[in-house]
């Protein structure tokens, strides 16, 4: 069954071609009526409204409907009951499963016991594919994936969508640089996998350091409550906030992403600059997700 | 099984069942623990540890009266005794000899450390972990296990 559920599924070509699905989805118009007669099941076992959302709006773009329920209906629903039985039942209700769920490895269990494809919309610290596509999308709409220097900035030790993307990226190729607060780096493990998958690994302490080589700068969020007290907080994030002034010693084509919502990672007067495309890609969630849903549905 | 004067009493011969040479020494005990014997299991079991022996330095010994190990059961023994020798005895005699081998896949025999992991809930899974050159890797969450795998046995 053609579930998705850890970015490490899929290989290259699999990857590009949901891209190309996807761009194709954008471009429009859309077939509308693609999953028409559909039925999508939410189970969203903790909140993420813009996740739901999203997904609950690339399937009605393709004249599907979805049913759902949210974190606490989710939970009262299961009160006692195994997450696999949970997963048994509702198979039987749609054509396909969209689940969050704060466990690691909640996602892999459930495609074990669904009748019907599963799609992970995050599980815990763990795996969240659809996030990580779209991030490639949106790369992928300033320029080709392969080759590229991206830098990684930010909480990159529990950040799960820096590590999805830096082993996404070591499929084409890139060069990391990664950046991050001493206590939030990259964790070993990670970096000697990519290395071992010949990755060019780069770390550095100083994000203005790395910026003219870099292509892309992907910011995540700093949390304040991986930091003592909230002076050493704004310490930090004030010497890892993304400024105009050091985007102007970038390259041209250097684009920021970031998975949003952002705090104090980039300064609102980098929102108006063209390397700005933190909104593009929560927009490009919608593509990306129909054509992740039109791979499970075919 | 030749009695070697070595082993001494210890290792007496048996007339059906399993011995486990070679162990790492020390780890006997690991090893009992992840074929499944406990203290509340029946088996007559002898364990002689730390005797000493040319090509390994130290082993342990093991031997299981009436019971013949599984191929799957061997296999986990060579996480912690890669260099053991699984002898199954039948009537007196050494029926079949054969190494241990890593196996690809471990299912219910680690427990994953990551407390957040699925496979420490009350899902009716069991852990599942692949084998690979630098260690131990959940099949669930990717945690990976590199040292001590033998404090992590369920
Ligand atoms: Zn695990």
């Amino acid at each position: 069954m053609n579930h998705i559920i850890s970015i490490r599924d899929l290989d290259r070509p699999s990857i590009d071609k949901l891209l190309d699905q996807a761009a194709k989805l954008d471009a429009g118009p859309h077939p509308g009526k693609a999953l028409s007669g559909k039925i999508l099941a939410l189970l969203f076992f903790e909140p993420s409204t813009r996740t739901r959302m999203s997904f609950e709006a690339a399937m009605a773009r393709l004249g599907g409907c979805s049913i759902g329920l949210d974190s606490v209906e989710a939970s009262s629903m299961s009160k006692g009951e195994t997450l696999a039985d949970t997963i048994r039942v509702v198979s039987g209700y749609a054509d396909a499963i969209v689940l969050r769920h704060p466990k690691e490895g909640a996602a892999r269990l459930a495609s074990e016991f669904s009748a019907v494809p599963v799609i992970n919309a995050g599980d815990g610290a763990g795996q969240h594919p659809s996030q990580t596509l779209l991030d490639l999308y949106t790369i992928r709409q300033s320029m080709p994936l392969s080759g590229i220097s991206v830098g990684l900035l930010g909480d990159l030790r529990y950040g799960r969508t820096a590590h999805s993307l830096a082993y996404a990226l070591s499929l084409y190729g890139a060069t990391l640089h990664i950046i991050s607060p001493k206590g939030l780096e990259l964790p070993g493990s990670i970096v000697d996998e990519l290395r071992r998958g010949g990755t060019d690994v780069r770390e550095h302490a100083d994000v203005s350091r790395a910026i003219p080589d870099l292509d892309v700068l992907y910011v995540t969020r700093i949390q304040r409550e991986r930091f003592p007290d909230s002076s050493s907080y704004f310490q930090v994030a004030s010497s890892y906030r993304v400024t105009p002034e050091l985007l102007a010693r970038g390259k041209e084509r250097l684009v920021v992403l970031h998975p949003l919502p952002r705090l104090d990672e980039i300064d609102p007067r980098v929102d108006r600059l063209p390397q700005a495309r933190y909104f593009d890609q929560s927009r490009n969630g919608i593509p990306v997700r129909m054509a992740m849903l039109l791979k499970v549905m075919p | 099984m030749k009695r070697d004067a070595r082993d001494g009493l210890l290792i007496s011969p048996i007339e059906n069942g399993t011995v486990i040479d070679h162990i790492t020494g020390g780890e006997a005990l690991n090893v009992l623990k992840i074929i499944g014997i406990t203290g509340a299991t029946t088996e007559s079991i002898s364990v002689a540890t730390n005797v000493k022996s040319g090509k390994v330095g130290k082993k342990d010994i093991v031997k299981i009266v009436n019971r013949e190990l599984r191929k799957e059961e061997v296999d986990r023994i060579a996480l912690i005794a890669p260099k053991a020798s699984i002898n199954i005895i039948r009537n007196y005699e050494v029926f079949e000899k054969k190494g241990v081998e890593i196996p690809r896949l471990l299912t219910g025999v680690v427990r994953c450390p990551n407390p957040g992991c699925i496979s420490n809930t009350n899902e009716p899974i069991l852990s599942r972990f692949e084998v690979l050159p630098e260690g131990l890797h959940c099949l669930y969450c990717d945690q990976k296990i590199t040292r001590d795998i033998a404090s992590h046995l369920i």
